[in-house]
């Protein structure tokens, strides 16, 4: 079975909730709409106090000649007031409230359930589709929240070959994509049409994990039956398989140079599941993006679950709903355990990135005891870049950033492969963090003075 | 809020793994090794292990608490344990107690100690014992008990010559049939030959092996390029010429899979990628070999590993691994 070659660790993968269907949340009282929910300059709010809107109203537009998309509001109701809020990065973000009131669509959404294929709009093109994309404020929906549209138009040097969907969901705990693939098999194939008709290649790929046997055999059947340009290609359970270098080196066998070189270098264009379901809904459907599955789980959870929630929900109406916090001390992750973020308060709104909620409770939520590094060498054999972490995490301590730079520090994806593999509980990925960010600026910076 | 939030940086899952873990089951991966090594020298190998084990825990735990001032006890991570088993495991059964306890003091005490405790020292501890010892009391240090005295052998136990030194004798004097009196190939295999009491039965040490590979404790990169690279040019020096024993002797003798096994793979002093361990495992039997066949000693093993320690930092600058996409893309 096919899986990248370097690296790799097995977490357990605690799939709680792979046989919750998923449900439809409540509505919050308050939405709250982060202006930044996607890697770039942050949207720039278009209502104002008491406007009124509805659901699938436009209220952040792009900011202008930067990378940035749009915001739309997920609810129906009145614009509260604009603000800030602390979002999952735990950062202050400006951000517009808006008062639930009712739940109107806006009219030009198609709300029936009838599956509309890409024969029944023959004469979309290339450009159309990615204009729609664009306007439906569409990002990568795995987490990384890079705009769609922007990959789906690569620097004219490169010449996309393939399209390659991560339905990896290689992050244990988490399983929205796992559902999302048994519940809208059909939307997602279509939406990858979609995508390799906007990105003008005619091989896709799907790659998923053999963790979800259910999920492979469905879509290769619908894959041989109606898709024969797609291909599902199982992949050998194994985490960073969803980092998308790792994607490519498994699916294609090919590897992604050093950064700045992104995926299209070696001709993949790598798109999550997630990403294909809202793009055959905003094309099709005429649907902004304003709502995703989110999974709610967690061993001290009453219930696990799997959820279609509306963006600005807070997070803490979906624990609710899963039964509420554990008593004592927990910590509440935005994300999957290996590189979720832990949020400081639980009210931070569900955003287009929000793949899940975790909660870890009691001595699950605190760190090991560290101990003096052994020079065991696992962490060296964990790195699915093949970097040697135990060197760069002493280096950034001891703050050698020309010696970690020498050693490739940006290559590191930050998977955590190599902290949770370590005997010594070292805090190596906090430590490479510090190294990595500071490294980058000090390139910037040369880039920059070189400019001048 | 009744629920109190706790924040940590990603990943927040843990594989589990912890140093105690990694001691305890080399620990456990010598115990086949040390019952052999029983019933082969009988209860001077008990005793020996108990005075080894029990002096580095003492010394470890005396210069933590009044020389470092520390208030933590590191003791209890097993690795000064590891330390003392292997140091006996280098020894004759029938060595003075108070040898071991100098040898145990200049381990734990200079060679790692010294250097910042666990993960610091460049040399491995009960490696740097033995062969101070090996220096300091040459007589004692090789006058090794011969195998199958029965359970009472001790100090007075009878002596006589190992496989290595049947060999090297026999190198020395050009004289092919002295490699006649070597013990079979079964008893070799089985223990039943002097020798140091840890390293004397081949068995036992590759089930160790096994156990180590299996638990993930250490990667086959080290004892496999040591054992080949022996196998390979011991074969070839065989080949030219007779007097050389055959590359399986060599193989089962002495302390080759004592230290390829359980020695060389120690974490601390050993380099970290795995092209760097390949290149220090072939250095090692490299050395070994030329030592055995040329050196004033008949074992080589220690020496070579010791060297070894010593080239690790610049075999760690030297080999990295190989970095995610450097490989050409594949058409």
């Amino acid at each position: 079975m096919k899986t990248f070659r370097k690296g790799g660790v097995h977490p357990a993968e605690n799939k709680l909730s792979a046989a919750e269907p998923i449900k439809k949340a409540e509505l919050p009282k308050v939405a709250v709409f982060p202006m930044s929910q996607h890697i770039g300059a942050p949207a720039v709010p278009v209502v104002q106090k008491g406007d009124k809107v509805k659901v699938g109203t436009l209220i952040g537009k792009p900011a202008e000649k930067a990378l940035s998309t749009s915001i739309f509001s997920s609810v129906s109701g009145t614009v509260l007031k604009i603000d800030t809020v602390v979002d999952a990065s735990g950062y202050q973000k400006p951000a517009v409230y808006i008062t639930v009131e009712g739940d109107e669509w806006e009219e030009s959404i198609d709300r029936s359930e009838e599956l509309l294929k890409i024969q029944n709009k023959p004469e979309l093109t290339s450009e159309q589709i990615i204009e729609k994309v664009k306007d439906a404020g569409i990002v990568g929906m795995g987490g990384a929240c890079f705009p769609t549209h922007v990959k789906l138009m690569p620097p004219p040097q490169f010449k996309p070959e393939w399209v390659i969907i991560n339905a990896v969901e290689c992050e244990p705990y988490l399983t929205s994509d796992h559902r999302l693939m048994l519940e809208k098999p059909d939307e997602i194939l279509v939406g990858v049409e979609l995508l390799m008709k906007a990105a003008q290649v005619t091989k896709g790929f799907i790659g998923i994990e053999e963790n979800k046997p259910d999920a492979i055999k469905l879509l290769t059947e619908k894959c041989v039956a109606e898709h024969p340009n797609i291909e599902v290609v199982p992949l050998k359970t194994k985490y960073p398989q969803g980092g998308e270098k790792q994607l490519v080196d498994a699916v294609v066998h090919r590897q992604v140079p050093a950064p700045p070189a992104l995926p299209v270098s070696v001709g993949a264009i790598i798109l999550n599941v997630g990403t294909a379901f809202a793009v055959y809904e905003a094309v099709m459907k005429n649907k902004p993006l304003f709502e995703r599955v989110v999974t709610v789980t967690g061993k001290e959870l009453k219930q696990p679950s799997n959820f279609l929630a509306r963006m600005g929900t807070p997070m803490s109406l979906l624990i609710e709903a899963c039964g509420g916090l554990p008593e004592g001390e927990s910590k509440v992750i935005g994300g999957g355990p290996m590189m979720g973020k832990a949020l400081i308060n639980t009210e931070v709104p569900i955003c287009k990135g929000s793949s899940g909620v975790l909660i870890m409770s009691g001595k699950e939520a605190r760190r090991g005891e560290i101990q003096p590094c052994i020079r065991c060498a696992k962490c060296v054999s964990a790195c699915p870049m093949g970097l040697e972490p135990y060197l760069l995490a002493t280096c950034s301590g001891k703050k050698m950033w020309e010696k970690v730079e020498g050693e490739d520090i940006t290559s590191c994806i930050e998977c955590g492969s190599c902290q949770f593999t370590c005997p010594s509980n070292r805090p190596l990925l906090d430590l490479i963090r510090v190294g990595k960010q500071t490294v980058i600026g000090n390139i910037r910076a040369r880039q920059n003075s070189a400019k001048k | 809020m009744a629920n109190k939030l706790v924040v940590s940086l990603s990943p927040h899952v843990h594989g589990g793994d912890s140093v105690k873990r990694n001691m305890y089951w080399v620990c456990i991966a010598l115990i086949p090794a040390f019952l052999c090594s029983i019933i082969s020298f009988g209860i001077g190998a008990i005793i020996t292990t108990a005075i080894s084990v029990a002096s580095c825990v003492f010394f470890e735990w005396a210069i933590n608490r009044f020389m470092l001032k520390n208030p933590k006890c590191t003791v209890s991570d097993g690795s000064a344990i590891l330390t003392g088993v292997l140091l006996a495991f280098n020894l004759p059964s029938n060595i003075q107690p108070w040898i071991i306890v100098i040898g145990a003091l200049f381990a734990i005490g200079v060679v790692k100690m010294t250097f910042g405790g666990l993960g610091c020292n460049l040399f491995n501890p009960a490696l740097a014992g033995r062969a101070f010892l090996l220096i300091s009391f040459p007589v004692d240090m090789t006058t090794w008990p011969l195998a199958g005295q029965g359970f009472g052998a001790y100090l007075d136990a009878e002596t006589g010559a190992t496989p290595l030194s049947i060999m090297k004798t026999a190198f020395k004097d050009g004289d092919v049939t002295q490699l006649q009196s070597l013990p079979s190939f079964q008893d070799m295999l089985m223990g039943n030959t002097g020798g140091c009491l840890g390293e004397v039965c081949a068995a036992a040490l590759i089930l160790g092996l096994i156990v180590l590979l299996v638990k993930k404790v250490i990667t086959w990169h080290i004892p496999v390029s040591i054992l080949a690279i022996v196998v390979v040019l011991s074969g070839l020096l065989h080949l030219a010429d007779p007097v050389y024993a055959n590359p399986l002797a060599e193989l089962l003798s002495g302390g080759l899979l004592l230290g390829a096994i359980f020695m060389a793979t120690d974490y601390v002093t050993s380099p970290m990628s795995h092209k760097g361990q390949l290149v220090y495992g072939v250095a090692i039997g490299v050395l070994t070999v030329v030592i055995r066949a040329y050196g004033a000693y008949p074992e080589g093993m220690s020496f070579a590993i010791l060297i070894m320690n010593a080239f690790t930092p610049l075999i760690n600058n030297k080999f990295k691994p190989k970095r995610f996409g450097e490989v050409p893309a594949k058409k």
